[in-house]
């Protein structure tokens, strides 16, 4: 097996085309890959479909990315916060696309484009304005929804230590998204705060299989880690 | 005298058991994590990936990367475990939590609950886990005001307000009475200086009283 380390968040970003969808790991702030985000808008890729749990807070990261007009649509579960005010703009002036999923439903619907499932069905939303036009069916007396994958063509994650060969492990709530969004891409990109040697990391504690991982890349540890940049900055 | 809400966050901790394994909604039901058991006598799971969450740390304890559902800072208890995201929802929607607590703007009298969405015009939507929350739990508690601030019942015959889940509500507690959704419909099981028959005349709905 060679190497998935590359030199740089460039190189690694590289292949990513105008029109892409992108699944971008994260819960707020937590797990959020920021030097990856950062370099993707640098890179410049544009009219993105992003898949993430928020659309973005403050001016940084996610955030930016929309301030910067590269996103046509974003697939979220809770876009609206006390600091959403890059993503509450563009919505209310008509210039980005909306799909608001339930959060337990955007999972599994990552999921299940990694495991290769073709639909699921799932109680949450039977009844409510998210489920209006979908197909549904009682199962043993129960109400449910059928639900579709969430395929993506890259995903980028961040994620605490990585092998050469791309297994890795993370950190507390920061894993959230980042497993199953590696498993639904075609390519992932996982940004790492150090790569150790491979043998490093207890097979038994390996979280994401390597398998799952296309590119890793060493930022070091994230300096807003230690800052506490974005205390006072939380939201509901 | 009606209930302030830090005494009803009492009241709702009081009736979650020990060993219960529970999820505290964004808001108001935070607060009765204060109330709970000192201990671990019950293990609070939180939807971004994890079970035994602690308080909130000192200042100079914060770790970005240790978060609640509400984004705050949070704290590990001994015996936490991390989970990721579909885990999460999945111990949820399974019915492995004994019990969650919410926050709503209606509940009828079916339990069909009402937390996510004003439905206004120029609202941006934003649901969050509330719809696979409000299914999954074993329990699912609501706390809220019983009126709105002009007066307005929040228990209802039918909710205006865009629907989170059908039918998924087992209690609401509010600042003037505990009530039991029940196949028999709505039974007061506590109330807190008001009568049944003054909770009838207010909400205009049919009310058991618990035997």
């Amino acid at each position: 097996m060679k190497s998935k380390v590359r030199e740089s968040v460039a190189t690694a970003l590289s292949e990513i085309p105008d029109g892409a969808t992108i699944m971008i790991g994260g819960f707020g702030r937590a797990g959020q890959p920021v030097e990856l985000i950062d370099a993707l808008i640098e890179q410049g890729a544009s009219d993105l479909t992003i898949v993430n749990n928020n659309a973005g807070n403050g001016e940084t990261g996610l955030a930016a990315l929309l301030a910067a007009r590269r996103v046509r649509k974003i697939v979220c579960s809770f876009p609206r916060q006390s600091d959403s005010q890059v993503f509450d703009g563009l919505y209310r002036a008509g210039l980005i696309e909306l799909e608001l999923v339930p959060q337990g439903n955007l999972a599994e619907r990552i999921r299940a484009a990694g495991a290769g499932i073709g639909a699921f069905y799932t109680p949450t939303g039977y009844g409510t304005l998210l489920a209006e036009g979908k197909e549904t069916r009682e199962i043993d007396g129960r109400q449910y929804v059928l639900e579709y994958p969430i395929r993506a063509d890259f995903a980028l994650v961040s994620a605490l230590h990585a092998d050469p060969w791309g297994n890795l492990v993370y950190r507390k709530t920061a894993r959230n998204f980042g497993p199953i969004m590696a498993a639904a891409a075609t390519t992932t990109i996982a940004q790492v705060d150090s790569v150790v040697e491979l043998g490093a990391l207890d097979p038994e504690v390996v979280v994401t299989p390597g398998i799952y991982v296309d590119h890793v890349v060493e930022v070091g540890e994230r300096p807003w880690l230690r800052d506490g940049a974005f205390i006072g900055e939380a939201a509901s | 005298m009606s209930m302030g809400r830090q005494e009803l966050a009492a009241v709702v901790a009081r009736d979650i058991p020990e060993g219960s394994y529970v999820n505290l909604g964004i808001g108001i039901p935070t607060l009765v994590g204060n109330y709970l058991p000192p201990g671990d006598a019950v293990i609070l799971h939180t939807e971004n990936g994890m079970l035994g969450m602690g308080p909130a740390p000192e200042p100079d304890q914060v770790d970005p990367d240790l978060i609640n559902a509400g984004k705050q800072p949070v704290t590990e208890r001994p015996g936490a475990a991390y989970f990721h995201h579909a885990d999460s929802f999945a111990m949820m929607r399974g019915g492995h939590l004994d019990v969650c607590v919410l926050g709503a703007f209606q509940v009828s009298a079916r339990g069909d609950l009402a937390n996510w969405h004003t439905g206004a015009p120029d609202a941006i939507p934003a649901v969050g886990g509330a719809m696979d929350l409000a299914i999954g739990a074993k329990q699912v508690f609501v706390m809220m005001d019983l009126l709105t601030r002009d007066g307005t019942p929040k228990i209802v015959a039918d909710c205006t307000y865009p629907l989170t889940g059908v039918g998924c509500v087992d209690r609401i507690y509010t600042d003037r009475a505990v009530f039991d959704i029940t196949p028999d419909g709505l039974v007061v099981r506590e109330t807190f200086g008001t009568t049944v028959d003054e909770l009838r005349e207010l909400l205009g709905l049919d009310l058991k009283e618990q035997r």
